[in-house]
């Protein structure tokens, strides 16, 4: 039989504001254990929680980026269940009246677009972190655990999408655009290394055609976008297997392990949760004026969707290009910059950073905007070989170089002595000695074979050890042959 | 009865609390008799009226996005039952 998967992702994106959602205290990444605490984020009885407001609007902003309808009024409640790291044994969130509802986000597939429905975004506070001591770390054999309550407290919104997801890759390419829009409406950094974007995915399987869903298993410890679509393509497997055999899949929680690329069971629900929501008397309820909502709306800044239109109509580039250099808002910003210093074609500029630059930047994992070569650099070697100094292939180990050292281009070429061999007399020597060397191929050649051409470009450039001028050589070879 | 002995141990087991077999039956009772009093409520035709969310004429506090002082660690850990290398220490969880 034939099985689809329906997943949904749930996005919990911790908000870059400067203080925590009901108190003052700093929300700073990476403080010294239990130094931005006071009585609030501790649950001290007797201590009153206050909205941020800054929060608020992130969240609005952030529904009115994904055509969300944005509440007019709307609460916190309480979620009520015991664990370590939350002081209070109850979490502020919001329940029924979420501040945003039933957006959208559009996906660019390869070879086909599709729409992922948005239920809902709410607002709630991030738990403390929790060190487990003894049993390699890991909470199951732990002898005990530390309790850090630096995070506890630190604004959290949690986008839930509709169950519209129906392969790994949409997954990870709507988790991707959701942190561009993010990350462009500057309201997180969404950094997955330090969990200030989480992903948790619900999937199940049914057959093709059939409307009911199966049972689901909710994935966790999904902590970067290759995890999120590796986990679940490994569900798929498993869940497939299980029903083919006629094994009934049962509701749980799993966890993914990237090391051994496997799911495990992390609980199962024996019975389903009972938080016993109730609205937070503490907390006052949150009424807001349409106007006030329209001048959001009204400065929002450009989001992905329009700068990759942009990118099409005002640069030429193909929809794949624009793709792709949209998909982190560092990427599309690094293209501009580098695209105002230069006065050639963009799309040799988008070739460039999505080809060599970006080769480089996943193999050694760096961030295009923490990376040593800058859109100056890229725009100097690009000009270096618009105006013949250097040759494409000396390009390529010159961004290599770059990549490595931070020098200019400039100074890699004279520094190693790369600029191309443009003299008609020293490649005509050169097109002299390739046929010699090589009679079968001219042979070749003159038997109306053109891969042999190319060849003996191939034998040119290599002794010219890649320095030599690719359209000076192309020209002598013809003329001579 | 509404309330049943199963309910009063669901309800203290979300509680975290543990109470013996007279107990359960004691509180089934109490908590019936509040349920009841409560279930006037129902009477009523409230079909007109908004849920409320609060029970005071209050919207809208909100505060600043502004940083302010904290606890210093050691007095955030002065009432810690356990603590360890500047952090709460709590039991194994699982």
């Amino acid at each position: 039989m034939e099985y689809e998967s329906v997943i949904g992702l749930e996005i919990h994106v911790e908000l870059d504001t400067e203080s925590k959602m009901f108190c003052s205290c700093s929300t700073r990444f990476g403080e010294a254990p239990n130094t931005q605490t006071c009585p609030v984020c501790l649950g001290m009885p007797g201590s009153l929680p206050v909205p941020n407001k800054k929060a608020v609007e992130y969240v609005i902003r952030t529904g009115l980026a994904i055509f969300c309808d944005i509440s007019l009024f709307s609460q916190f409640h309480r979620k009520n269940y015991f664990y370590p790291d939350m002081p209070k044994n109850y979490q502020i969130s919001q329940y029924d009246i979420p501040l945003c509802i039933d957006g959208h986000v559009d996906l660019e597939m390869e070879d086909y677009a599709t729409t992922i429905g948005v239920t809902r975004i709410h607002l709630e506070e991030d738990t403390g972190k929790l060190l487990h001591i003894g049993g390699a770390g890991r909470i199951a054999g732990a002898d005990y655990s530390q309790v850090d309550f630096n995070r506890a407290g630190v604004p959290l919104m949690e986008i839930v999408s509709e169950p519209d997801i129906r392969t790994p890759e949409e997954a990870k390419t709507y988790a991707q655009k959701i942190r561009a829009i993010l990350v462009s409406l500057g309201v997180s950094d969404c950094n997955m290394d330090q969990g200030s974007m989480r992903v948790d995915a619900n999937i199940s399987l049914r057959p093709v055609g059939r409307e009911e869903f199966g049972v689901k298993a909710e994935l966790k410890n999904l902590n970067s976008f290759r995890s999120l679509q590796r986990g679940l393509a490994y569900e798929i497997e498993r869940q497939t297997k299980a029903l083919q055999s006629g094994e009934a899949i049962v509701q749980e929680t799993r966890h993914w392990d990237e090391t051994k690329n496997t799911t495990s069971t992390l609980r199962t629900k024996e019975y389903a949760h009972d938080y016993r929501y109730f609205p937070d008397p503490d907390l006052v309820p949150m009424e807001f004026d349409p106007e006030w909502i329209e001048g959001l709306r009204a400065e929002l800044p450009e989001l992905p969707d329009e700068r990759r239109e942009r990118y099409m109509k005002d640069f030429g580039l193909p929809a794949h290009d624009a793709n792709l250099l949209v998909e982190t808002k560092a990427t599309g910003d690094f293209f501009e910059a580098a695209v105002a210093l230069y006065s050639g074609d963009a799309k040799i500029m988008s070739n460039w950073i999505l080809g060599d630059l970006t080769y480089y930047l996943n193999a050694e994992n760096v961030e295009i905007d923490a990376g040593e070569v800058k859109p100056a650099h890229l725009v100097e070697m690009v000009d270096l070989i618009d105006d013949g100094t250097i040759s494409g292939k000396i390009a390529k180990e010159i961004i290599s170089e770059m990549f490595k050292t931070g020098k200019m281009p400039k100074a890699i070429v004279e520094e190693k002595g790369m600029t191309q061999i443009s003299g008609q007399d020293e490649i005509a020597k050169i097109v002299d000695d390739v046929i010699a060397q090589n009679p079968d191929a001219v042979q070749e050649f003159h038997d109306g074979k053109e891969r042999a051409f190319g060849f003996l470009v191939g034998q040119a450039m290599r002794l010219t050890k890649g320095r030599g001028n690719p359209q000076l050589i192309n020209k002598l070879l013809k003329e001579k042959l | 009865m509404a309330i049943s002995e199963k309910d009063v141990k669901h309800v203290a087991w979300l509680a975290r609390l543990a109470l013996s077999d007279t107990e359960v039956e004691r509180f089934a009772k109490q908590l019936d008799v509040i349920l009841e009093h409560a279930g006037k409520i129902a009477e009523l035709d409230t079909k007109d009226v908004q849920p409320t969310a609060h029970a005071i004429p209050l919207k809208n506090v909100l505060r600043e996005d502004k940083v302010g002082r904290c606890l210093a660690p050691e007095v955030a850990l002065a009432n810690a039952p356990h603590q360890e290398d500047q952090a709460f220490v709590v039991p194994r969880i699982v």
